[in-house]
């Protein structure tokens, strides 16, 4: 009879929507070593082809249940940057996890949680530190990273570890990207974030912070000015898109992105002993379900909204959200008004938002993702109370790289053109990320990250062997 | 990091600051804008650049103390003090053409943002009209600059103690009503002021660019918290502006979000989100 996997410790649902500390607490030692020793060390490892960053999962598992940390942390440093992140984050049922074995008849082996309790015992005991770079190591070229996301740092490690110059070029003033601004701090602590990026910078990464590219530099500036062999742009998906709908610019009506940014990057819940401030009003509704829509619902929550609901035009099975997350913001008092649309915001005579006017849908025929489209039964509207309406119903691509960067290409939605390994049009040009393919993970950013890292150093390596070409 | 070179007091409340920003200085262009942020507890402040000195590797930011934040910074900032953040140059550059004849019109701190602005219309071989104003004789700013930039420069005061009494829109019906016809009038201050002027132009059918200024957070795209309704469309003023057709924008709607936080900033006093005494 398999054992079932061990659960994560999290915080009580009703103490953790009053505060913004991590929800779930992490594994003892203990627990750790158990979870292990049900890992089957596969002779072919599935788990690990579902892995876009290709991590070698039996043997960071295997280095666990012999205790042997520093090795662990070792493995699962050499193809990751921020395991620490990755662990708490990424989607794991969808990807390695998806592929293990043990699942087929019980419960996958815990790879995500092992993998955060590896990173997080190396943080605390300081194992597999990254070694101190000397600058006249990395002479074999210098690159520019546009963006300090998940994409950006990954391509950062990649080509500082193989002997790359590598600068950093971030708009806001912290680096991280998403990780910093997006992801809620009861999910990804930030410090976490600053210690993963304080490691690269110690193997000579060098961040440049209030640098916004386009305007303080331009890619060509950056390549014929400045000095760089090449660049990479991994400015994600930081356009938010709003509904278009009537009475989307009363107060109190927010992109999921200035209310997350607020929250997260400007820590606005510690309002006033930081200066920027938030306005969350009793009745939040949120439009939209992927995991943006559910982080901004569970932070509003936190910040003293008494009823929090996300308002999602399909049913359950459609949400793009994790399923965990689901299952959390549910516990935490989160109301899902699901195959619902809403059609007007509706406000008081000082321009405060007071309700939206929604309608009820159906499900018809899937369309072309797949999934059912939703239809608006006739006749049905109906309002919903709300003071505080978030719009979280994804983001596109800043414009501003694109239309500054000549003979480099974006589709119609202004999403970089760039192949499998990154290139784009323009040579010496490399892009990877949201801004490539549109909102995803942070995960799939890593491994565009990754190829994209390889790409640069093939690219210079051959321009360094045939100078004229 | 940004080290404050200068800083001088126009009026309470109304202060001068130049910055050591080499890049920002070597790349700016007249109508774009910056983002500070003084300390790690602070928030990110957007201000239109004032003046640049690309050699000197300066700029130059007037602030009004309207709010915590730049209270703060009023108070606790001197020469020699470093701006923990300092980013930019943000928004579109001002449109400069020859237009033949511009009037370029400031209310309060709004003058110093068009100034650079009007230096560029002259320089592109334009007529400038100016109109300055403020309260009184205390608050009126840049107005020797203003003058050495402008052909014609009219004063206004709402008391009278400089210039005319009155608003700066009473010398710029007159003007148009005499039958000057500008190929572009400019507006920058409160939006009380840029609404009247677009009513007033709007009449004779006037070209108008009105400079806005709204909550931000980022300025740079991300968080649209500076959406605008701009004729049928929603806009970012941080990178679609900030200047616009002052015809098609909706004031009322900026007027409403430029007070979505009031109640907050209420709450604090000159700690700038500092305060530890709650």
């Amino acid at each position: 009879m398999p054992v079932d996997r061990h659960p994560m410790p999290e915080q009580p649902a009703g103490v953790r929507n009053k505060n913004f500390d991590e929800v779930a607490l992490g594994y003892d030692l203990e627990t750790a070593f158990a979870e292990a020793g049900r890992c089957l060390q596969c002779q072919n490892a599935l788990c690990q082809t579902g892995c876009p960053v290709n991590i070698d999962i039996p043997r960071f598992i295997k280095n666990l249940r012999e205790k042997d940390m520093a090795s662990s942390i070792a493995v699962l440093k050499s193809k990751n940057s921020l395991p620490a992140v990755c662990g708490r984050v990424c989607p794991q049922e969808s990807q390695c996890e998806e592929k293990c074995v043990l699942g087929r008849r019980g419960q996958p082996i815990a790879i995500g949680r092992l993998e955060r309790f590896v990173a997080d015992y190396a943080r605390e005991q300081q194992l597999g530190l990254a070694p101190a770079a000397a600058a006249e190591e990395k002479n074999r070229g210098k690159v520019a990273i546009v963006g300090s996301g998940p994409a950006g740092l990954t391509v950062a490690g990649d080509l500082s570890r193989m002997g790359y110059g590598v600068t950093i070029f971030e708009a806001l003033h912290e680096p991280g990207g998403v990780l910093m601004y997006g992801i809620p701090q009861f999910r990804l602590p930030k410090e976490i974030v600053q210690y993963e990026i304080s490691q690269l910078k110690l193997l000579g990464v060098k961040i440049e912070v209030n640098m916004v590219i386009g305007r303080s530099y331009t890619i060509g500036e950056l390549l014929e000015e400045e000095g760089f062999d090449a660049v990479f742009i991994g400015t994600g998906a930081g356009l938010p898109h709003f509904m278009n709908i009537p009475g989307e610019n009363l107060n109190g009506v927010y992109s999921a992105n200035e209310f997350l940014t607020r929250a997260n990057l400007m820590r606005s819940y510690k309002f006033p002993f930081v200066a920027t401030p938030l306005v969350v009003g009793k009745k939040a509704a949120v439009i939209g379900a992927g995991n943006v829509a559910v982080d901004a619902a569970r932070t509003a929550k936190r910040l003293g909204a008494d009823a929090v609901s996300i308002v999602y035009r399909r049913s359950e099975k459609e949400m793009p959200a994790r399923n965990e997350e689901i299952e959390h913001a549910k516990e935490e008092g989160i109301v899902f008004h699901l195959l619902t649309y809403p059609v007007k915001i509706i406000g008081n005579d000082k321009g405060w938002a007071t309700a939206m006017e929604c309608v009820r849908m159906e499900l018809g025929e899937p369309d072309a993702s797949g999934r059912r489209s939703p239809k608006e039964i006739k006749n049905s509207n109906f309002l919903l109370d709300a003071d505080t309406v978030i719009v979280a119903i994804g983001q596109g691509p800043n414009p501003l790289i694109p239309t500054t960067t000549k003979g480099m290409d974006a589709n119609k939605r202004g999403n970089i053109i760039a192949d499998e390994n990154g290139r784009t049009t323009r040579d010496g040009v490399f892009a990877g990320g949201d801004i490539v393919t549109g909102a995803a993970t942070v995960i799939s950013a890593m491994g565009a990250g990754k190829a994209a890292a390889k790409s640069i150093h093939e690219y210079i390596m051959s321009k360094r062997a045939n100078p004229d070409k | 990091m940004a080290k404050i070179l200068s800083k001088r007091e126009f009026s309470p409340g109304v202060k001068e600051y130049t910055l050591d920003a080499p890049l920002i200085a070597k790349k700016c262009q007249a109508g774009q804008f910056v983002i500070i942020r003084t300390d790690t507890h602070g928030e990110r402040i957007p201000l239109t650049i004032a003046d640049f000195d690309r050699d000197g590797g300066t700029i130059t930011i007037v602030v009004q103390e309207v709010g915590n934040s730049t209270k703060h910074l009023g108070e606790s900032f001197g020469v020699g003090d470093e701006i923990l953040d300092l980013l930019g140059p943000l928004g579109r550059p001002s449109h400069i053409e020859n237009f033949r004849t511009a009037i370029c019109i400031g209310g309060g701190i709004g003058v110093a943002p068009v100034y650079p602005i009007a230096r560029e219309l002259k320089k592109a071989g334009n007529k400038i009209i100016s109109i300055i104003g403020a309260r009184n004789k205390d608050l009126i700013i840049f107005e020797e600059k203003m003058r050495a930039t402008s052909d014609e420069l009219f004063i206004t005061t709402d008391d009278g103690s400089i210039g005319r009494k009155g608003f700066v829109t009473d010398p710029l019906r007159e003007i148009l009503r005499a039958g000057g016809k500008p190929g572009l009038v400019l507006a920058i201050g409160p939006v009380v002021m840029m609404r009247n002027v677009a009513a007033v132009t709007k009449e004779y059918g006037v070209y108008t660019v009105a400079s806005l200024n709204s909550i931000m957070v980022d300025g740079t795209g991300m968080c649209g918290g500076c959406r605008v309704a701009v004729g049928d469309e929603t806009k970012f003023v941080c990178v679609d502006g900030p200047e616009f057709d002052a015809h098609l924008v909706d004031f009322t709607n900026l007027m409403q979000r430029q007070q979505m936080y009031k109640e907050q900033e209420a709450l604090e006093y000159s700690c700038g989100g500092h305060c530890q005494c709650l």
